[in-house]
């Protein structure tokens, strides 16, 4: 027994001194960089290298990129972004990731539809969908852990990890397998049968945690500390988060160089949120939209705010698990965690990282923030897949009832250019709506068909 | 000896409880606040502690046991 723990630890600094001989190789051989500076505390202002860290370590606050966008000016353009991969690696000019040979299966570029159906339905005649859940593991994760996968490598990782309550799992493991490295990937052991097989399919080390949502929160946490791999979610994070931006990138780029009056985004750590108001700001100061002049992007890159970005932004939470929803309806300046107890288990994230941020976003947008009852989250999903034929998990239940709501309130008008972000697969939370299988059950002869006919009718 | 960063988050009832120096004095932890914020109804701290790894973790469960939430540093560290 003593030798077999011996082994272990010796693997274990093993690996760990081979992550650094590799990171000091990697760097030797990188000939081009992202036009970044490094990192910044977002609380105390302190600058560090672009390294694999999150955390300032003065005053424990988050770390952000910083961009050199007087470069960035130079070369990014409407043309050059167009002349660009159909991923979201045609901004890569605006990402912190060397974007020449990166990890990519073809996230992003997804599809913006009109929607006529549910516009019809809910009274909104400028209604578009973003339909993210079309991605190749079929969410918006691939955005960003395809980011943070390519920056992983550019350290000189050769494992890739990540936390996850489900899509996340999935756009990792699916990343790791393009990127021919290990992919290493912790969940809760309750998680809807989809999104394991969607993760399992692409042969990651699966870890199936038994345990509360807390007690795999820290077990994961401590993780972090002790192995050489990137966390994508927890070292990386600087990194991966940006990949969101993308999602404003798009949108503006879809609707031709413009940003919309509206945009309703679901919600769990309220990172996503966050940089999509980054990304229509970044856009706007570059002088990348049509009739706006560029600006500076002020003292601080990560509010600024370029004053034709008039979007409101309107987050939307399961109310089982909605701390920022919350705090804002109470008008709180914290944000107090939760215990997650919702169906959305996607956007079940009890204590957010970026919750004080994305209430600071919904206040200079003008925007709102709204709890979607559980009971309404299936209803959403219905909804959407009724009038637009899109099938969407949980979250986008949650976002189409948010949005339903919105417009029945009044506060999005019938011909505000309305966008809402559908960001998750249907096919991976099916226990959720088994009750609509109810087919006509008959027998194989005409007579039988025609009575159940008739009878349906 | 290891470190462990956390965050600690007291409800309005919790407040006036010396929970970091009780801490410090019941367990053979060094408490390091880095960053904290006190409102009306609740306060916040971000903290180093230092010691044996079982010294930490009782002192955790402990601090738990009072009714002060106990998180990982920067939110959860699970994601959607």
């Amino acid at each position: 027994m003593l030798c077999y723990y011996h082994r272990q630890a010796f693997d274990r600094d093993l690996e760990v001194i081979w992550a650094y001989v590799s990171a000091f190789l990697a760097r030797r051989k990188l000939t081009a960089v992202a036009f970044i500076n490094g990192l910044k505390c977002r609380e105390c202002g302190r600058e560090y290298p672009a390294e694999p860290l999150n955390v300032c370590e003065f005053c424990f606050g988050p770390l952000e990129v910083v961009y050199d966008y007087a470069t960035i000016s130079e070369v990014v353009s409407q043309d050059s972004i167009a002349k660009g991969p159909l991923s979201i690696w045609r901004y890569k000019d605006l990402l912190p990731a060397e974007g020449d040979d990166p990890v990519d299966i073809m996230a992003g570029y997804t599809p913006l539809i009109k929607a006529r159906g549910l516009g019809k339905q809910l009274g909104l005649n400028n209604l578009y969908i973003k339909n993210d859940s079309v991605n190749p593991s079929f969410s918006f994760k691939d955005r960003v852990v395809s980011v943070a996968a390519t920056k992983a490598l550019e350290f000189g990782y050769n494992t890739i990890a990540c936390a996850s309550t489900g899509n996340l799992a999935c756009s990792v493991a699916a990343h790791s397998a393009r990127a021919g490295v290990r992919a290493v990937v912790f969940i809760p052991s309750d998680l809807e049968r989809g999104k394991i097989v969607g993760a399992a399919i692409y042969n990651p080390i699966l870890v199936s945690v038994d345990g509360s949502y807390d007690q795999v929160n820290r077990l994961c946490s401590e993780l972090a500390d002790d192995y050489p791999w990137a966390f994508v979610n927890i070292n990386m994070r600087p990194y991966y988060a940006e990949g969101s931006k993308t999602l404003g990138y798009e949108v503006a780029e879809q609707l031709g160089w413009r940003l919309p009056d509206h945009v309703v985004v679901p919600s769990a750590s309220g990172a996503m949120f966050t940089k999509i108001w980054k990304g229509f700001n970044e856009l706007a100061c570059l002088g990348l939209l049509d009739g706006v002049d560029s600006s500076s992007f002020g003292v601080d890159q990560n509010t600024a705010h370029h004053p034709a970005v008039t979007t409101k932004m309107h987050m939307q939470q399961a109310e089982g698990c909605s701390p920022i929803a919350y705090a804002w309806a109470n008008n709180q300046s914290q944000v107090m965690a939760v215990q997650p107890n919702s169906l959305a288990k996607s956007l079940a994230i009890g204590n957010p990282a970026d919750g004080i941020y994305a209430i600071k976003v919904i206040e200079k947008s003008q925007g709102s923030a709204y709890a979607v009852p559980e009971s309404e989250i299936v209803n959403g999903i219905k909804l959407l897949a009724e009038t637009e034929g899109i099938f969407t998990e949980t979250a986008g239940g949650v976002t189409v009832s948010g949005l339903k709501n919105l417009a029945e309130s009044g506060a999005i008008k019938p011909d505000d250019l309305t966008v809402v972000y559908i960001t998750g697969n249907g096919l991976k939370t099916i226990e959720a709506v088994e009750e609509v299988v109810n087919p006509l059950a008959i027998k194989p002869s005409m007579r039988s068909f025609e009575e159940m006919f008739e009878g349906a009718k | 000896m290891g470190k462990q960063r956390v965050k600690f988050t007291f409800e309005e009832t919790l407040v006036k409880q010396p929970v970091i120096y009780e801490l410090g004095k019941k367990f053979k932890i060094i408490t390091n606040i880095r960053r904290a914020e006190v409102g009306e109804k609740v306060g916040w701290v971000t903290l180093e502690l230092e010691g044996e790894e079982q010294e930490i973790q009782s002192g955790l469960e402990w601090v738990s046991s009072t009714g002060v939430r106990v998180d990982p540093l920067g939110g959860d560290v699970i994601d959607g």
